[in-house]
């Protein structure tokens, strides 16, 4: 047992004072206020232990992966590596090699659009998207649609901001290649039913990607047991290191798809007449990659395993749910996204008052929200709003401060009012 | 209210933001352009009747915060009546009053309410939308003119 698991798991239950001492970024005030942040859905916070093993990784074993013999490269080669499995493990992937690392989220989604979309999809054929996706997952798919001559199908959301299903059902036809599928909606925090819709896909032989950047904090995931094709997440909204990002795909579609950045490490051979490419993972992983990146991800990962995804999802549904009755007492307070399974996202608006003032205001008040479109336009002209405000919630995040986050909501009214 | 806070959100910006003066399309107008902040997904429309080289009148539509909207309020006040080419000469007045260091030229009248923007680099876009989109309509190039 490690000094994160001892830490924590000598804490009876879910601690979250206990949790909070961890990050040290919330001993902090911000315009003479305790810092309150509930911006987790942009970016996540890092825990000491998290800060140190990338410190630690620099002060004591850094060197490049996959080269040298010397100690320090078979050392980061090591550390670098065992993210690897670590990552494995944490998704239930069924083998290591099954775990691309790349710069995040969307560089994943990328990578899938290039190489297995630039060989499966062509003219005259269908791509599935919702339209609750997150920017990057979507034009991704336009770009390729744009060069193959594909067309790309919406999946669309209900009033309340749940995926319509029935409608996602008729989507399928004979030219179907791909559906790309937010896990949780970053916009709305819908949490979506992907297992039952992977079934859907593959009854029409379809594969599938979902988009997990705002899900894996969140929820466990388990890819063998939901069955996808593909998935992809960051580092850095899961508490660990930005810059480092995620994708697993199935052994059987990695092998099959062409590389899509070419570079060193992932060749096996160069010569000028012709090259040959590694096998996966290596394949798709060109050039040096943040290295410490991936050190601090086990770190993150190792962290929230020992508090349990099980207990913060319990935790953070609890507050969610609290926030949600609390900003519902707001006159003229209406929340986009009310379907009945979410996670961390309290999306609203404000009658008569733009959420750039409202994420102002609070910021007086120490209190970190987002307020905007959230990369997610489609989802705002589907509610006919501009932008919103949004509060998402972590692991660090209180009752307390959500009592705040609607004192300061009573100030923006008024102000505004 | 502290008062960080309202330096930022002066009663005057308050008042413009809440009843924006000179809302609304512009049948005489002969010179329009759009303008955006995809950062936000704000946008303006201004219309402006030029005649003999002077702003006759302008007026705006769309949806912004109260930053964008009472900068848009004012502007439409502040040019109004005055040499086309003087706009330009304002809106760099300005443009240094919401990014410089401070010092601004004495033209800018009621404008200088806007000072406290200075602090928060992500609203001074919401400050210029309204001036830079001003500026292509009177330009005339027709294009949608973006904050990025």
């Amino acid at each position: 047992m490690n000094a994160v698991q001892q830490a924590v798991s000598t804490a009876p239950g879910f601690d979250v004072e206990r949790v909070r001492a961890d990050f040290p970024i919330l001993r902090q005030q911000v315009h003479g206020k305790p810092l309150v942040y509930f911006d987790n859905g942009a970016s996540t916070q890092k825990p000491q232990v998290v800060i140190d093993a990338v410190s630690d990784f620099y002060a004591h074993d850094y060197a490049n992966i996959h080269r040298g013999v010397h100690t320090l490269s078979e050392r980061a080669t090591a550390a670098y590596e065992g993210t690897r499995d670590r990552v494995r493990r944490f998704l239930n992937a069924a083998d290591k090699s099954e775990i691309i690392f790349t710069c995040g989220t969307t560089e994943a989604i990328n990578l899938v659009a290039q190489s297995f979309g630039g060989q499966k999809v062509g003219a005259g054929d269908e791509i599935i998207l919702t339209g609750m996706e997150h920017h990057s997952n979507i034009v991704p798919w336009q770009l390729l649609a744009e060069r193959v001559g594909a067309t790309i199908k919406v999946v669309p959301i209900t009033d309340d901001g749940a995926l319509d299903l029935d409608a996602y059902a008729g989507l399928f036809g004979p030219r179907t290649r791909m559906v790309g599928l937010v896990h949780v909606s970053n916009a709305l925090g819908t949490v979506n039913p992907v297992q039952s819709m992977i079934e859907t896909a593959h009854a029409h032989d379809v594969p599938v990607l979902l988009d997990g950047a705002q899900a894996v904090a969140h929820t466990p995931v388990d890819v063998q047991a939901l069955g996808c094709d593909f998935y992809a997440f960051s580092g850095h909204k899961i508490y660990g290191p930005s810059g480092i990002g995620i994708l697993y795909g199935r052994r059987e579609l990695l092998e099959a798809m062409p590389p899509w950045q070419g570079g060193g490490d992932m060749i096996t051979t160069v010569a000028f007449e012709e090259s040959t490419y590694a096998a996966p993972p290596y394949r798709f992983e060109a050039g040096t990659p943040h290295i410490a990146g991936a050190i601090g991800l086990t770190a993150a990962l190792d962290y929230v395993d020992a508090i349990g995804l099980p207990a913060i999802a319990a935790y953070e549904h609890e507050l969610l749910a609290y926030a949600t009755a609390a900003v519902s007492e707001l006159p003229g307070l209406r929340l986009i996204g009310t379907a009945p399974e979410k996670a961390s996202i309290l999306s609203f608006v404000l009658d008569g008052i733009h959420p750039h003032d409202i994420g102002t205001v609070l910021d007086f008040d120490g209190i970190a929200i987002r307020a905007g479109h959230h990369c997610a336009m489609p989802v705002m002209t589907r509610f006919g709003v501009a932008a919103t405000a949004r509060a998402s919630i972590g692991i660090y995040n209180t009752r307390a401060e959500v009592d705040a986050l609607v004192v300061g909501l009573r100030k923006v009214q008024e102000m505004f009012g | 209210m502290s008062d960080d806070l309202r330096e930022l959100y002066q009663e005057v910006i308050l008042d413009h933001g809440r009843k924006p003066r000179n809302f609304g399309p512009l049948e005489e107008a002969n010179r329009h352009a759009d303008g955006y902040n995809p950062l936000c997904g704000d946008q303006v429309q201004v219309h402006v009747q030029v005649e003999d080289g002077i702003v006759r009148a302008v007026r705006f539509e769309g949806a912004g915060c109260a930053i964008s909207t009472a900068s848009a309020s004012l502007m439409t006040q502040a040019l109004t009546g005055k040499p086309a080419d003087e706009a330009k000469e304002l809106f760099e007045e300005f443009h240094e009053l919401v990014v410089g260091d401070g010092h601004c030229g004495d033209k800018l009248g009621k404008l200088v309410v806007f000072a406290g923007v200075r602090q928060y680099p992500s609203r001074v876009k919401c400050a210029t939308l309204a001036w830079h989109t001003v500026q292509a309509a009177l330009d005339d190039d027709g294009q949608e003119v973006t904050t990025e």
